[in-house]
């Protein structure tokens, strides 16, 4: 059932993006002899760096083909504890733009671990004022319980190349969740800053610092399990633009 | 059919050979990739008979132009021969008028009947061909005595060269749009405006260009590894020579991609005489500023027995285009310093009446006399700002006492023959956002949904009003006609020109006699913004009373054709 479910949901969102995609025609000024010109860009960031409980590893990657009106979004997140892979988050999404800085997203977000839940996802990702780069997204998981996450980040630079990133990521349910050790509200949060160098566009060495913790009531069910509820996390890292 | 068309082409061509017993001017053009090394680096490039640029090419006015272009490449190819008035199938852009592409490895003909002189080039209309090297010079000598004598007469062709292809540039500028944008505002730069004007008026700077979510620095979206002369880099030194007192006449085209130049030859000024090919009154400048695919000759007159540094500054001032003028060869002059490099202003986003429009009242060559004729005249601002503020696209830190060309000095040579006021206006806007690389006329991109061609009547006269609604200049190529210039002038004299260079955040007004009829591209010459959708058609027709081109009128046509090979 859940699989099916989670079928259609894909292939909905593929077929929104390959139909949609007919609409992307690329006319470079030759008249109409051009088929539709796809471009793509994905970000991947791999880190490594250790907390209170020891080492930690990040990796993630944030990207799309398309045109300038419709893409297929896919992103994800992998993060390893001592060896052992902790969280996984796999995306894929429709990503259709509505505003000159806005796209509208639908589509699935697949997770392993901790735990392995299917989410229909819908939201936005976009730049908003003050250039902060945004995605804000809801979660309807395949058990029926509703969730959000908002991420933000910004880009500022000491010189043309050394710059900083400060980012924060909030993560809200709209109810508890006991499969997932989470309290209704907002239950976990984290806020840093990269320190990164741009030995080219496409090759960025970084240093990350970041504080997380959980809130409300997914704190206390943390705080019972004999868990901690926040840390400190320094990483080193590399972004690569491909 | 085709039998018939042949003989068709076949008689008329003669029937026009006899009528105008013109004389035959003949070029081969063959475009292919080879190996070039420009930087210092071996690149693939497209070459013209084996060069970038490709040849000069020379012509007399009357000529019957015939001209076979030979296409090496593994893609379609095309010639376009920029603000020539001819047939719109010889045009040279695909899908257009008639015109269609030329397939790998095929041959095509043009032939045209060259109806004008003057100073104009030729390069692709095919996808990004004309960043890879696909451009050339195409002077046009007059029938009778040249109204301008001089006793030296050279081609002096910018162009933009980058170790990426085209393809590689636009894939980037469409990951990343600043990929390219080494000059951004930086935490350093807001603190020293804190330290000299106060916090509150450094946020005041930066407040707006964050809630528009752009950035001042936007003034080319493609860096370049280097600015040639004529195909030669800085250090090969392009050299025309010449004996002191001589007239020398210079024939400047901006072939560049992206990039636009202040052009300036320190120690003499240069007397300009045409403009886009077209006569102006003489007048004499220090400097000029040069939007893509314009042209403008000078005649410059040397007394000194010392060489002369030609150098056009990128308006980023990421570099110089450098070449010398000298009495003989392997002599350089002095390079001038760089000048510093503007920063956009809340005018060159049409917000003007904010906080910080410094600059409008002290330049004119944004030019608003298009304004002006509308009875528009809101950014007439006193000067009361300090010099050190005074910046915008416009500021070209001209030195002072220095003169810089403007639009409005510009005056037809002779007068204008079509001096009726305009039937109807036509607003383009030049839109766009940079976040996403896209660029639009009147809200579309070119054959998007929605796109519509703007239709002329045969023989109307129009006023076309360009809006300019985004952060960057625009330079304006209208082919197959000229539009004049609204810029103060009496409409007698008012300059023809084929690019019209519309500053950020500006509005301005041309004339055009649709008197050409047929289907023209009408577009951005900034390549990459015509690529991401800038363009737009012109169709000039008969039309019925439901819009559809009735009748087209009949039209100078010699026919081209296709070889197989």
């Amino acid at each position: 059932m859940i699989i099916t479910k989670s079928n259609l949901i894909l292939s909905i969102v593929l077929s929104l993006f390959i139909s949609s995609s007919h609409a992307d025609e690329h006319y470079d000024g030759h008249g109409h002899e051009h088929e539709s010109q796809l471009f793509h860009a994905l970000w991947f960031e791999a880190q490594h760096g250790g907390g209170s409980e020891g080492d930690k590893t990040h990796i993630e990657w944030d990207g799309w083909i398309g045109g300038d009106y419709h893409k297929l979004w896919l992103k994800g997140e992998l993060e390893g504890h001592k060896g052992k892979l902790e969280q996984s988050e796999v995306w894929a999404l429709y990503s259709r733009n509505v505003h000159d800085f806005w796209d509208a997203q639908l589509g699935l977000r697949v997770d392993t671990q901790p735990e392995s839940t299917r989410y229909l996802t819908l939201g936005f990702n976009g730049l908003a004022p003050y250039l902060f780069e945004t995605q804000a997204h809801l979660f309807i998981s395949d058990y029926g319980d509703v969730s959000a996450r908002l991420k933000q980040k910004n880009h500022l630079l000491f010189t043309q190349r050394f710059g900083f990133e400060p980012y924060y990521q909030l993560d809200f349910t709209a109810q508890n969740v006991e499969r997932q050790e989470l309290g209704r509200g907002l239950s976990e949060g984290e806020i840093g800053v990269k320190l990164f160098y741009e030995i080219t566009r496409k090759v960025v060495p970084y240093l990350d610092l970041k504080y997380e913790r959980k809130f409300g009531r997914t704190a206390s069910i943390a705080r019972n399990a004999d868990e901690s509820e926040e840390d400190w996390i320094a990483s080193v890292g590399i972004k690569l633009l491909f | 059919m085709k039998q018939f068309s042949r003989w068709l082409i076949a008689i008329s061509a003669a029937l026009l050979h006899f009528s105008a017993i013109a004389d035959v001017t003949e070029y081969t053009l063959i475009i292919d990739r080879e190996p070039v090394n420009i930087t210092g680096k071996t690149v693939e490039r497209i070459t013209i008979n084996g060069g970038i640029p490709g040849p000069i090419m020379e012509f007399t006015e009357g000529d019957e132009a015939v001209i076979h272009v030979v296409n090496k490449l593994d893609e379609p190819t095309s010639v376009h021969w920029h603000g020539l008035l001819l047939p719109p199938e010889m045009d040279g852009v695909p899908g257009l008028g008639g015109y269609e592409a030329i397939k790998a490895g095929e041959t095509f003909t043009y032939r045209f009947t060259v109806r004008q002189n003057g100073t104009y080039w030729y390069h692709a209309h095919s996808a990004l061909q004309e960043q890879d090297g696909h451009y050339g010079a195409l002077i046009i000598h007059p029938k009778d005595e040249p109204v301008v004598q001089a006793d030296r007469d050279y081609v002096v062709l910018l162009s933009d060269f980058s170790n990426e292809t085209g393809q590689q540039i636009l894939s980037n500028i469409k990951k990343s749009p600043h990929y390219y944008n080494y000059s951004q505002r930086t935490v350093g730069d807001f603190f020293s405006e804190v330290r000299e004007h106060g916090l509150a008026s450094a946020w005041q700077d930066v407040r707006p260009w964050g809630q528009m979510r752009m950035s001042p620095t936007d003034l080319a979206d493609v860096r370049y590894d280097a600015f040639l002369i004529n195909g030669q880099t800085n250090e090969q030194n392009w050299t025309g020579i010449f004996k002191p007192g001589e007239r020398v006449r210079l024939r400047f085209i901006n072939a560049s991609a992206m990039s636009m130049y202040d052009v300036r030859i320190p120690g003499l000024p240069m007397t300009v005489i045409q403009a886009d090919g077209q006569y102006v009154e003489p007048v004499t400048v220090d400097e000029f500023r040069f939007a893509v695919a314009e042209t403008y000759d000078v005649i410059v007159t040397p007394q000194a027995d010392q060489a002369y540094t030609i150098a056009a500054e990128s308006i980023d001032r990421t570099g110089f285009a450098l070449g010398t003028l000298a009495p003989r060869e392997g002599m350089k002059g002095p390079v001038p310093d760089h000048r510093p490099r503007s920063l956009l202003t809340m005018a060159d986003m049409g917000h003007g009446m904010d906080h910080n429009d410094h600059q409008m009242s002290q330049d004119d060559s944004m030019d608003h006399s298009g304004h002006d004729m509308h009875g528009d005249n809101h950014q007439a601002m006193p000067q009361d700002e300090p010099a050190d503020m005074q910046s915008g696209w416009a500021d070209a830190s001209t030195p002072e006492g220095h003169k810089a060309l403007q639009y409005s000095d510009l005056r037809a040579l002779g007068t204008q023959t079509d001096l009726r006021p305009a039937e109807r206006e036509i607003v383009v806007t030049l839109g766009g956002t940079m976040e996403r690389f896209i660029w639009t006329l009147n809200g579309h991109k070119f054959g998007d949904p929605g796109f519509e061609p703007i239709k002329l009547n045969y023989g109307e006269r129009v006023r076309l009003i360009f809006k300019n609604e985004t952060m960057m200049a625009h330079p304006m190529h209208l082919h197959g006609m000229f539009v004049q210039l609204e810029n103060g002038q009496p409409v007698e004299k008012l300059p023809n020109k084929h690019t019209v260079n519309v500053a950020p955040g500006t509005e301005y007004s041309v004339l055009l006699t649709a008197d050409e009829p047929g289907e023209w591209a009408f577009h951005c010459h900034l390549l990459f913004h015509m690529s991401a959708g800038m363009m737009s058609t012109v169709v000039v027709a008969e039309y019925d009373e439901a819009g559809s081109p009735a009748i087209k009128p009949a039209q100078h046509d010699m026919g081209g054709h296709h070889d197989h090979h």
